[in-house]
């Protein structure tokens, strides 16, 4: 008997859509009005944008297998937004220097993890999470408690605001970033090894691929795109604070699930990834419509988490 | 691959490691703070260990059992926010044993639910308590919004200051805890429990009932986070709806300084016992060393990042040599 299936991601992309349709039928909704529909639609992926890049580095981690996960995503956020907005200052000359240094620092924190992954032997949820640890500390003794800086117009201008025909210019860096995404998992030698590696490392290895370096590369890539999360949610936000980073870190690994990518490696992506992060996103802003106190929010996303999961997240019985 | 001599001797005695590191941990926090083995500093601190103790042996058995646990945090909060508001700072000691006892049966059905999607609908443990543990923590806030509330202190006392032939309380709690690790390993289910974290499908067809002793295990780890929150609880004395947070990071930690693999099958609980008091210890010395406030997060991390490297490190120094 054939069953009917839908791929993850097209399903996130629906529940993405009814949920927005839905929202329409709120007291404070769109209604029957267009315009402000749009307007309301192209907000709600403006804002995805930070969690979707965020959770791309979070996509390649899973891929890769062997329990891969990144659980120093949210601290790394928070180190590249602070360290952006010391760094810029304000000073729109500055920018690129802070970019080229969070993803410098980015991709440092993540070498040590893909080290500590690949060569030690610790297991990804230990190590990253330690790495949090470490990351956390290292932003009390950065700050002792109080940053001064400021972003820098052209920032704001960039990432904020609308750009071209009034889109916003983060959902245009996110269309380029997911570009390039697609093209690195599906296009080149590196993606074509993470998935090989993430269905199966064994065969991978005697198949000739450098495990090791393309573990340790993934885990690296991980850590830059979280400072280029960092670098972008301190552009859009215009202040910082030590805790920035934290609400990401559990929606970037949701996005990935909710997008189909299996948790246990070797098959997903970042299109799904992408669709993950519009359906988080819309729920929390849902709720943040209809007034929901913080405790119900989590809950929610928790339910929905468990039950995109239980759809299709669902390993093999035993009797099969 | 041949195993070096030390991952030999690391597979037979996996405490090794874990007393080495109690050793030195505690003989550096002895010379910082030379009154460590009286009676009232030992008492003080084996009671701040307790909670993570309780918890980091739930979180041990569910490894154990290949899988892990990141609802345990959430857990001892919604604990701490129940007992918290509904015993009440003038409360009874009746209303008191009855809402504790609620507490335990509120952890052993946060476990079941973990136990149910992953045991039954065969859901991935790390996403599945995951995303459960949003749900945990929502209700924690739910019930408790703000931080406030708490236990009367002759509670707090009983359980802070109850000192019997020199060893405080804790020490009672976790021998008794070991007597009965010792007697369940010793039955079926216990063997049961470390087939199923072995090898599931080798465990499923020889017989083995793998979805049940896997749902068991989640439910275990429930009670022990209840009981690790009630610990918290009758230590602060008073609420929070985010007291657990911190616990699920150090339960692992913990469990897995004690020599416990996340891949499952082997390990126990004195492992863990040894690795909440190795990470108490070392939180001890950093604030006996005086090492400057806005660093100690940092040296504390380092430290536990460390400590978890170590047998990799000895390994790959090992196979280099050899």
């Amino acid at each position: 008997m054939k069953r009917l299936t839908i791929s993850p991601p097209l399903a996130a992309v629906l529940l993405a859509i009814v949920l927005f349709l839905l929202s329409g039928f709120l007291p404070n909704g769109f209604g029957g009005n267009l315009d402000v529909a749009a307007a309301q639609a192209v907000n709600i992926v403006r804002l995805s944008v930070f969690l979707g890049i965020i959770a791309a580095g979070q996509t390649l981690v899973i891929i890769s297998g062997n329990e891969g996960i990144d659980l120093s995503t949210g601290a790394v956020v928070t180190l590249t937004a602070i360290l952006t907005y010391t760094i810029v200052n304000g000073r729109n000359e500055q920018v690129l220097p802070a970019l080229l240094a969070v993803l410098i620092v980015g991709g440092m924190i993540g070498l040590i993890n893909g080290a500590g992954v690949a060569f030690l032997n610790i297991a990804p949820l230990v190590m990253t999470l330690g790495m949090a640890g470490v990351v956390s500390g290292l932003i009390l003794v950065i700050t002792q408690g109080n940053v001064s800086g400021a972003v820098a117009p052209i920032m704001t201008q960039l990432i904020a605001r609308p750009v071209f025909q009034g889109i916003p210019g983060a959902i245009l860096i996110w269309i380029v970033f997911a570009a390039l995404m697609w093209l690195l998992l599906e296009r080149t030698t590196y993606g074509r090894h993470l998935f090989a590696i993430g269905t199966n490392r064994t065969t991978a290895r005697l198949s000739g691929i450098r495990v090791t370096a393309t573990v340790i590369g993934t885990y690296a890539l991980s850590g830059m795109l979280a400072g280029l999360g960092g670098f972008l949610v301190v552009g859009n936000t215009g202040v910082v604070h030590i805790r920035i980073g934290d609400p990401f870190l559990f929606p970037s690994i949701a996005a990935v699930a909710v997008g189909g990518t299996l948790l246990t490696g070797g098959k997903g992506s970042y299109f799904g990834t992408m669709a993950g992060a519009l359906v988080l996103t819309l729920i929390t802003s849902l709720l943040t419509t209809m007034q929901m106190p913080e405790s119900v929010r989590r809950m929610v996303l928790g339910v929905t988490l468990l039950v995109m999961i239980s759809i299709y997240g669902r390993q093999r019985g035993f009797r099969q | 691959m041949k195993q070096s001599r030390w991952q030999q001797r690391t597979y037979r005695h996996p405490y090794l490691f874990a007393l080495i590191l109690l050793f030195v941990a505690f003989t550096v926090n002895l010379l910082l703070q030379p009154n460590l083995i009286e009676p009232t500093a030992l008492n003080r601190n084996m009671r701040v260990f307790l909670p993570l103790i309780l918890v980091a042996i739930g979180q041990a058995i569910v490894m154990i059992g290949g899988g892990i646990d990141i609802s345990v945090g959430s857990i001892v909060s919604v604990v701490n926010a129940l007992l918290a508001t509904q015993i009440g700072l003038s409360g009874d000691p009746a209303t008191a044993v009855l809402i504790m006892g609620v507490a335990l049966l509120v952890g052993m059905g946060a476990g079941a639910l973990n136990g149910l999607f992953i045991a039954y609908l065969r859901l991935q443990p790390i996403i599945t308590t995951f995303a459960t543990s949003f749900i945990y923590a929502g209700l924690a806030l739910f019930i408790l919004p703000n931080p406030g509330g708490g236990v009367p202190p002759q509670f707090t006392a009983l359980y802070r200051e109850t000192v019997v032939l020199w060893l405080p309380l804790a020490f009672y709690i976790i021998a008794a805890l070991l007597l009965a690790w010792a007697l369940v390993r010793r039955t079926r289910y216990g063997r049961y429990l470390y087939a199923v974290g072995g090898k599931a499908d080798a465990a499923y067809e020889t017989g083995v009932p793998v979805r049940a002793v896997q749902f068991s295990a989640y439910v275990i780890s429930g009670l022990m986070a209840a009981l690790g929150g009630i610990a918290m609880t009758l230590l602060t004395g008073s609420g929070n709806a985010q007291v657990g947070d911190p616990l699920t990071l150090s339960s692992i930690t913990a469990a897995v300084i004690g020599g416990t693999p996340l891949s499952g099958g082997a390990g126990g609980i004195a492992g863990p016992i040894i690795g909440a008091v190795i990470l108490g210890l070392i939180r001890n010395i950093i604030s006996f060393a005086n090492v400057a406030t806005w660093w100690q997060t940092f040296v504390n991390a380092a430290i536990i990042v460390l400590a978890l490297a170590m047998p990799g490190i000895i390994n790959l120094i090992r196979r280099r040599n050899a």
